[in-house]
Formats: structure tokens, sequence, C-alpha cells
């Protein structure tokens, strides 16, 4: 039997791992990868790559809590962007001059996830008990009101221009550091990975418990899963606010990163379309894949999308070739974000839709189809 | 009053466009359950074709005599082009993924979404670029309220199109099998119906319409861009959910509703114009909280 054939034979193949040699070499890869990264911003002198590496932390836990939805329960959410601006506003509005409310960082991380969540089961339970697909074009309704009405409620929000001056997260001192975060990227990164890790192991423990499995078996077919007496409303309900609030967490964090909010900063394309790439990129219902589907569009987006014109046009300019120069190649490269998204969404579900790391079991049903289970038992066990 | 009037007209020819866009999006997910994102920008990409078209024929220089067969032309060839391009994307992004798991063709849908808006950002760059009116202009005179006469060809074209679509799927065979395979794609396959090519037809007219709806929006606004089919594709597909998905008629309907709540939102309300976009998705959440079957639709169990 092989680890993919069902959850028990799964079960029993892994408790070995944990014993021996092997099992404990699997783990030395990560030990490696977690000093590295604690050690990164010690070691690297250049403060703007922390800060880089600050900002990707956001993506990574964007992605991880669309994964929730979309990864587990298979519900797919294109507003996503929606309450991560619900979490930078409500820092925002709450922690800034615009009132003149200072409410700590600390405790609003936590209540603008908690506000967000609401928004979620708020959007969510109506259109939940609907088929799949009409939450996508409801969460991509919603996507759109919600920078709108920021955008359009200027006296709360500074309308267009945003709010400028957000607080910035306090500690007590320690060791010679005075415990503001002011604009030093290092306490920030350090934050966004501590949140990071934790995250980890929150939804690696939801997904094997009672709850994560509900989901994976909705997302199969949500038909049998009713009928062997999951609840599946309340079920997709939560996977919804759990990313939801995930959303909002991040958008607080980013709020108070960048300084600023300004409603352009969360648009379809700018955040939701960007999220639902990495996920699934990396591998919907894989954290690993979603980890390194974010870093890798973030990558390609705030580093190789922005170089890349001046690479080509210093290439066309050194080959001194006049036609090259004036096809301006540099100029397309640059807008086209929306081609190599799109290209990436289509490109992937047809031809990989496992994603670059796929999750064992996810493979088999996107490969064998979830019509027949007969064929993904097969498959799993041949 | 004559206020009232003016809006009304305008919310009737935007409703016009919204309509014909709708009814791409109503018979793609009669027939095979799936929301076609990248419809708003078959629309757009429709509008740019007429575009062309217009170009390459001259026709903003063209005698009175000439335009009319010129317009004909140009909204004949705009069609078929932009039906061809719905059934090859149908042919390579959806056809290999209809045994998948729904969330698969979704994805795809919304990436070829992007792919559109892409080519056309590409080749058109990002600024709004003007559109010839081809339509006559000048306004009736009703005394009570002056209607334009562009504004009466636009809707009666919508109207035309919609009415030979009706009958096209009440009355032919090949429009007998698209509800067949609709009602149920199986049976319809026993029944010696080609299913592919019942689907293709679809989405070949579904794309056509939009095409229409794409050129009509140019003569209206007179501008056109490459983002516009996301928004319009949104109130469209929110006019298709309003009349109640799947039904023909009932995406029409939707289509003229829509139009006119925002004209009237945006002409009524104090600064309504930058709320109306929030007022018609307020609506779609609305609607399929408590009426997900729409205005005419009808309560399908799930498969």
């Amino acid at each position: 039997m092989s680890q993919r054939s069902g959850p028990p034979a799964a079960a029993g193949a892994r408790k070995p791992s944990h014993f021996g040699a092997l099992g404990r070499a699997r783990y030395i890869p990560y030990l490696l990868l977690g000093v590295g990264l604690l050690l990164f911003p010690i070691l690297d002198g250049n403060r703007s790559q922390v800060d880089v590496a600050a900002f990707a932390g956001v993506w990574v836990l964007l992605a991880l809590g669309l994964n929730i939805v979309v990864g587990y329960a298979g519900l797919l959410d294109l507003g996503y962007a929606a309450f991560f601006a619900i979490g930078s506003y409500a820092f925002a509005i709450l922690a800034s001059g615009q009132f003149n409310i200072h409410i700590s960082f600390w405790f609003l991380l936590f209540a603008s996830a908690f506000i967000a969540a609401i928004f979620g089961v708020l959007l969510g339970a109506p259109t939940l008990r609907l088929r799949g697909d009409y939450l996508a074009i409801v969460t991509l309704g919603f996507g759109e009101i919600v920078p709108r009405v920021f955008r359009n409620a200027s006296v709360f929000t500074g309308g267009v221009n945003g709010i400028v001056g957000v607080d910035q997260p306090k500690l007590p001192a320690v060791f010679g550091w005075s415990g503001n975060f002011g604009f030093n990227p290092i306490p920030y990164y350090y934050l966004i990975l501590g949140v990071i890790v934790l995250s980890l192991f929150l939804i690696n423990n939801l997904r094997n418990s009672r709850l994560g499995r509900a989901w994976m078996a909705i997302r199969e077919d949500e038909v049998a899963a009713a009928a062997t007496g999951i609840n599946t409303v309340t079920t997709k309900l939560l996977a919804f606010a759990l990313g939801a609030s995930f959303s909002g967490f991040a958008g607080t964090y980013y709020a108070s990163k960048l300084f600023i909010v300004s409603p352009e900063s969360f648009s379809f394309q700018a955040v939701s379309v960007v999220v639902l790439v990495m996920v699934v990129l990396g591998g919907m219902g894989s954290m690993r894949g979603v980890i390194v589907g974010a870093l890798l569009i973030y990558f390609i987006q705030s580093y190789v999308l922005i170089q890349l014109p001046g690479w080509i046009v210093s290439a066309t300019d050194a080959l001194n070739i006049d036609f090259l120069t004036k096809l301006d190649i540099g100029s397309y490269v640059q807008r086209s974000n929306f081609l190599i998204f799109g290209i990436i969404l289509a490109g992937i579900m047809l031809l990989r839709p496992q994603g670059l790391l796929p999750s064992a079991q996810r493979k088999v049903e996107l490969e064998g189809g979830t019509s027949d289970e007969a064929v993904a038992d097969l498959r799993g066990t041949a | 009053m004559r206020f009232f009037a003016d809006q009304l007209i305008l919310g009737l020819t935007d409703g016009a466009i919204f309509a014909l866009i709708a009814l791409g999006y109503t018979m793609v997910y009669g027939i095979i359950e799936l929301i076609n994102f990248a419809h708003g920008d078959i629309f757009t990409v429709g509008g740019f074709i007429g575009l062309t078209l217009i170009g390459i024929l001259g026709l903003q220089h063209a005698p009175p005599a000439l335009l009319i067969p010129g317009v004909i032309l140009v909204f004949l060839v705009a069609m078929s082009l932009n039906g061809l391009l719905g059934v090859a994307i149908e042919r390579v992004a959806y056809r290999p993924l209809r045994n998948a798991p729904r969330l698969a063709p979704l994805i795809t849908a919304v990436g070829i979404s992007f792919i559109l808006e892409g080519i056309l950002f590409l080749l058109k760059g990002p600024n709004q670029i003007s559109y010839p009116n081809l339509l006559p202009g000048g306004s009736l005179n009703l005394g009570f309220a002056s209607i334009g006469v562009g504004n009466i060809f636009i809707i009666l074209i919508a109207l035309g199109l919609m009415i030979a679509l009706n009958q096209f799927i009440q009355r032919t065979r090949v429009g007998r099998a698209m509800r067949a395979t609709a009602q149920d794609r199986d049976a319809a396959r026993l029944m010696g119906i080609n299913i592919n090519r019942t689907i293709g037809i679809t989405f070949f007219i579904g794309s056509a319409l939009a095409a229409a709806g794409g050129i009509i929006y140019g003569f209206d606004y007179q501008t056109i861009d490459f983002s516009l089919g996301f928004r319009n594709g949104l109130v469209a597909f929110t006019a298709a959910v309003f009349g109640g998905i799947g039904n023909v008629v009932g995406a029409a309907l939707g289509g003229f509703i829509i139009g006119i709540i925002i004209d009237f939102v945006g002409g009524y309300f104090q600064g309504g114009q930058q709320w109306s976009d929030v007022v018609v998705f307020s609506i779609l959440i609305l609607v399929l909280v408590f009426r997900p079957t729409g205005l005419l639709g009808m309560r399908v169990p799930e498969k």
C-alpha cells in the first residue's frame, strides 16, 4: 500500500518515518533553512534586501491564507484583496493621526484579523449555501466594492490619497534597542518570520484535524461529504472566515510596514489575482508549494519585471542594432504583467494542475479526476 | 420629467450593451455551468476588431450611401471573427478540463481573461483610444423629452439581435440541440447530438453578441480601452444572475434593468456615479442571497 491510497494507510505509512536516521535526515534541510532565515538580516548588511524580505513575508502569509480557502476547501475566492484592505484600513483608522486614535499595534493585529473574519462570515453565510462558483463571483464583486467604499468615504479614509502616517509597532526596550520599529526593516522581518512559522504550525494541525479532513472531503465531493454527516455550510464558512482573518492580519502588518494605506493598492489586479497565481503556481493545497509560489511571484514582480526592461535596453544598446532599439522591447516587457499572470494561471491549470510542488493527495485527484473514485485509487496504488 | 426621460434612455442604451454581454454569460453557464470570466474581455476584443475594421474600410470618411452597408459589414465580420475567438478559447482552454474538478476551468477562465487583457495592453497600450460614432446624430423631440437617434438605433440593434437569438434557440434544430445539451448532456449525446459542436456553437454565438456589444459601446462612448471588459463583464454577469442565469430572456431583461439602475443612481444622487458600481455589486450579492434563481430562473438540483 502506498501513502496515496487514503488517510488510514497514509497515517500508517508515515509513522515509522519519525524514527530512524532517514526520518531525521528529512528535517535537516528545513533546519538549515530556518537557521539561514534567522541569520539573514545579521549577515546581510543591505537593509533594503531585508526590507524586501519583510514585504515578501506579507505575500507568503496571504498565500497561506488563501490556500486554506482555495486549496483545502476548494472555494474560489476572487476578492481576497477586500479582507486585506479591511485589515489595513481598520488599523490605519484606529492607529494614526486620522482621528488621533492610537490603539496598540499588537492588539489591532488580532482585532483586524477578527474584523476581517466577521466580514468573511457576513459575506460567506448567505453565499456558501449556493453552488461553489457563485462564491467566486460574489467575492469578486465584494473585492470591487470594498476599495471603492474606502476611496469614496473620504471622511473616514482620506479618499484617493489614503491615510498617511500610520502608527508603527513598539516593544519594550531590550539590549539597547529602543523597541521602536520605526523604519527599521529588521524587527519587521523577524515579526513576519515568527508569524509565518506560527501559521505553518497552526495550518498543519488544522489540515490534519477533523475540520481539515472535512474541508478536503467537501472539495472532492460536496454532496458525498454532506451525506457523511458533515455540515458543509459551517465547514466552508470556517475555511472562508479563517482565510479572511489571515488576510486581515496581513493587512495590518502591511499598513504599518508601508506607513500608508491607499485604495489603489487593493485592486483585483494588484492583490486578489496575484495571490491566486501564487497559490495555483505553487500547488493548491500544498503549503510548501504555496510558499515557493509566493516567493517566486514576488521575486518576478518586484525584481525581474522591474529590472528586465533595463537589461533588455542595455543588451540592445550593446548590440547596437538600430532595428532592435526601435522595437522598444523593454517597454513591452514592462507592460506584460497581465499576460504573464494569465499564462501562468491558464497554463498551470491545463498542463500541470497540481502546481510546481504539489501535495501528494491533490495530485492524484487532479490527474485522476474526482468523478470516479476507483480511478484515483488505482492510480494511487499502481 | 425631461431629466427622468433622459436618464431612462441612457439607462436603456447602457442596458442594451450589458444585455448583449450578459447573453454570452448566461448561454455558456446554461450549457456547461462555467462562469466564463474571459467573456468581458471577449467583449473588449470585439470592440477593437470593430475599430480595426472601421479603420481598414475608412468608414469615418465614407459617403452616407456607403455607410449603412459598411456598418453592417463591420458588424458581421467582427461578430464572426469574435465568434471564432470564442470557439478557439473553448477548444483550447475549457474543453480539456470538462471533466476536471470544477475549480480548474474557473481558474483557467481567469487566466484567459488576463491573457486577452495582456494582449490588448501590449498591442493598444494603456490609454483610451477614440472610437468613431457611425450612428446617425440628431434627436427626436417628443415634447416631454428628446431622444437621441443614435440611442434609438442602439436599442433597436440590441433588441433585434436578442429576438433573432431567441427565435434561433426556440425554433431551429441547432437551438433545440443547445437546449437539450443544457438540460442533460449525457441524454443529449445518446439522442445523437454532437455535444462538442453544440457547445462550440454556443460559444460562437455568445462571443459574436459580445462583439456587437463592443462595437455599440464604442459608438456610444466614442472611446475604448484594454481594461473595459473587467468592469463591464462583472456588471453584465450581475445582469445575467439578476435575470436568472441560464435564461436568455432573463439576461436581456436583467441587462436593461441593471443599465437603468446604474444611470438612475448616477443621475439622481450627488456624486452618485462613483457609487453606482457599489450599488450594482451590492445588488448582485443581495440577489444571490434572497433569490439565487433570479427573476426568471428555475431552481435546478445539484448534480
